[in-house]
């Protein structure tokens, strides 16, 4: 049946709910109405321009039961080796969690217990912003389901060295999750978070993932989203950035899984001189399609955003991007940057890009552009030349191509770990 | 024409053209193991051509003629599968390749000569890079650097140096490494090509200028005009052209041909 009809009697009957606290309950009712209310997108909507709507039919997808066996997830559950915290979420479950390496002072909670008992805390960074980028019924299906998630909260000057880890399993045919981090950083407080996404099996199911961050005045934040959904998975995966006076946000999203993927990322610079590092990593192959909207928002002076996606496609892949740099009265000297490079490496996968400007303000840079080019023959005869066969060749410059992106990150060992990852993962068929 | 040496990198009455343009028209050539060739001879002549097309860059058209190597046909192999035979080419304009790191990319370039299932030692691997690096004074920083990407001109030279350095070809063809380069770095560069004479390699380079050839001081010397060898000489050929430019060399070779 459909998510409509089996999804709400759940939100009475389900156990797990009861964690949260009443106001939150009520909250999800509420959301549940919204998402009953909007109806489902359509391709003359703008933001779904392009957009592959049979993707978004969520039919016959039906709420998760725990996992069988957490054991073997936590297991698998091991990328970094040097890390402050680590939680592991199995279809929307805590089964793990270790975070004897956190400076006091830090909180890093289930979201129900964050509700619960930092209430003032949750409630000013739980989905504040209004979602505008396409997936306002998603989003309200996300709060009105969400059973659980991760909460980071990194109070003033407090500064975590090492990443902060946090896996998203999901796991049974047609299962749907709602994963959930958010993250709150305190005046000058710093930290890295990485979020892994993950199935158990080679399975069809269903995500919707929303990540909140908010840095404080002089915070940094790393945030990486790694997503290795099983290649039968759709997800939305919705982003919300606040960046306070002279604090720098930098979020990489990795896109390795996934059937259909919805990418949704909105930047909102708050503060003078505040900064936002918007990345994508999007090696697409097979059917695959990663359809991404963002925004980068700025509404005061002399703060900079930096948007990079690269995106390669193979086989009969396919990439969406849209994306909008708006300079609002207040943003003078604003610094605004956007770029998306496709490189084609098969003629039947299809790249749109839709970049947008809107300036308001007076005395601003920016620039946007979307490029689409091959695999530069050059390029290879020259490693050829050296005796790296041609199918190597190519995986180098495609890996090359996203190292560009990694190189971004003012994180030397993070570029190191993530490039891992990339290594182990990237098998595209050039 | 004699038989080529079955321990030599031949070119017999080469052909070529890139579309329909012949670019190389009859050139005959023949370098064998333990010696250095130079080639000199006018802008466009057709020698990077040349050195492309023994590299097998998929732009150009043999139309006839054979090259060898070892006695062995290399038209038709992949440029890959040659350079895997022992040919390296130092490109006139090496190419920049984002993300991809030198460590990386040479690494590579090794991991391909291995049998499959083999891998490379990694410790073994850095050390023996650091002290080819450090013998042609590239930083070792160098290592995570993307290759040739914001490197100066002599940089890429050297770059390229390194990379054969590393490789051990049984053949090289240099194309213009010499230029870019300071007085410095020439020295250093030479130094390092020098270290990799001997028996076990044959060398062709393609320079515009004597002054390369008194730091690796050539066995023979050639002048290439319109895609031909024209004339040959030993080492102190290279100061005549220096002295007198090609003009000469041409005269006579039309002379000849008219004769004949
Ligand atoms: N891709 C190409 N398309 C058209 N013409 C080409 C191409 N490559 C080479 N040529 C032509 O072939 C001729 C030989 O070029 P080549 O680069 O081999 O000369 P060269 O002797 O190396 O010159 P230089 O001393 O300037 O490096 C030139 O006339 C050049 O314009
Ligand atoms: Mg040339």
């Amino acid at each position: 049946m459909s998510i409509s009809t089996s999804f709400p009697a759940e939100i009475a009957t389900s156990s797990t709910l009861n964690h949260w606290p009443e106001w939150f309950r009520k909250d999800q009712q509420e959301a549940w109405e919204i998402f009953q209310s909007l109806r489902q997108p359509k391709r003359t909507d703008e933001p779904w321009r392009f957009a592959n709507l049979k993707a978004i039919d969520l039919s016959d997808f039906h709420a998760a039961v725990p996992v069988q066996d957490a054991a073997s997830l936590i297991t698998r559950s091991s990328a970094h080796t040097s890390l402050a915290a680590k939680l592991i979420f199995a279809n929307e479950v805590l089964i793990h969690n270790d975070q004897a390496g956190l400076p006091a002072g830090v909180l890093l909670l289930p979201l129900e217990e964050a509700a619960k008992n930092h209430e003032e805390l949750f409630r000013k960074s739980f989905m504040t912003s209004e979602v505008r980028l396409g997936s306002k019924k998603f989003a309200a299906l996300h709060r009105a389901h969400l059973r659980s998630g991760a909460f980071v909260y990194v109070p003033q000057g407090v500064v975590i060295e090492k990443p902060i880890e946090i896996w998203h399993w999901v796991e049974g045919e047609n299962t749907t999750i709602f994963p959930h981090t958010l993250i709150v950083l305190g005046e000058g407080a710093s930290a890295t978070v990485i979020d892994h996404f993950v199935s158990s099996r080679e399975e069809r199911s269903l995500a919707i993932a929303v990540n909140d961050l908010t840095l404080g005045t002089n915070a940094k934040l790393h945030y990486v989203g790694v997503q290795d959904w099983s290649d039968k998975a759709t997800a939305f995966h919705i982003n919300t950035t606040e960046v306070e006076k002279q604090a720098v946000s930098t979020a990489l999203q990795m896109n390795l899984g996934g059937a259909y993927i919805r990418g949704e990322s909105d930047s909102h610079l708050l503060g003078e001189e505040s900064r936002s590092v918007m990345l994508s990593i999007n090696p697409a192959s097979g059917t695959r399609e990663i359809d991404q909207r963002t925004f980068q928002d700025h509404f005061a002076p002399r703060a900079t955003s930096d948007l990079l996606y690269h995106n390669a496609l193979a086989d009969s892949s396919r990439t969406i991007f849209a994306g909008l740099i708006k300079v609002e009265e207040a943003a003078h000297e604003t610094d605004a940057y956007q770029k998306v490079r496709n490189l084609m490496l098969s003629d039947e996968a299809e790249a749109n890009s839709m970049p947008g400007l809107e300036i308001l303000a007076d005395n601003v840079r920016c620039t946007h552009g979307a490029t689409s080019g091959e695999l530069n023959e050059d390029e290879l005869f020259y490693m050829m030349a050296r005796g790296i066969p041609p199918k190597q060749a190519a995986q180098l410059i495609v890996r090359g191509f996203f190292g560009t992106v990694l190189e971004r990150l003012e994180n030397e060992d993070l570029q190191a770990h993530l490039g891992e990852i990339l290594d182990r993962k990237l098998n595209l068929n050039v | 024409m004699s038989a080529p040496s079955s321990s030599s990198l031949s070119i017999r009455d080469l052909h070529a053209s890139i579309g329909d343009k012949p670019i190389l028209k009859g050139l005959t050539l023949d370098i064998p193991k333990g010696e250095v060739h130079a080639i000199m001879g006018k802008n466009g002549a057709g020698k990077s051509t040349l050195a492309k097309i023994m590299a097998g860059h998929p732009d150009y058209t043999v139309t006839s003629g054979d090259v060898l190597l070892d006695g062995e046909s290399i038209l038709g192999i992949e440029p890959d599968v040659r350079a895997r035979l022992g040919l390296f080419l130092a490109f006139q304009y090496p190419m920049e390749i984002p993300g991809v790191t030198i460590a990386n990319f040479i690494r590579a370039a090794l991991q391909a000569r291995l049998p499959e299932g083999e891998e490379l030692e990694a410790t073994d691997y850095y050390a023996k890079l650091y002290s080819k690096m450090d013998a042609l004074s590239v930083p070792r920083n160098f290592t995570s650097r993307s290759v040739n990407e914001g490197f100066s001109g002599g940089e890429k030279k050297r770059c390229e140096i390194l990379q054969m350095a590393m490789l051990e070809p049984s053949y090289a063809v240099l194309d213009e490494t010499d230029s870019g380069l300071d007085i410095d770095a020439l020295k250093i560069v030479s130094a390092g090509v020098n270290a990799l004479r001997g028996p076990n390699i044959g060398m062709l380079v393609i320079t515009h200028y004597q002054r390369l050839l008194d730091y690796i001081v050539p066995d023979k010397v050639h002048v290439m005009s319109e895609g031909r060898i024209i004339h040959s000489g030993d080492k102190d050929l290279a100061l005549k052209l220096e002295a007198e430019g090609y003009d000469w060399v041409e005269k006579e070779y039309s002379a000849g041909k008219s004769a004949v």
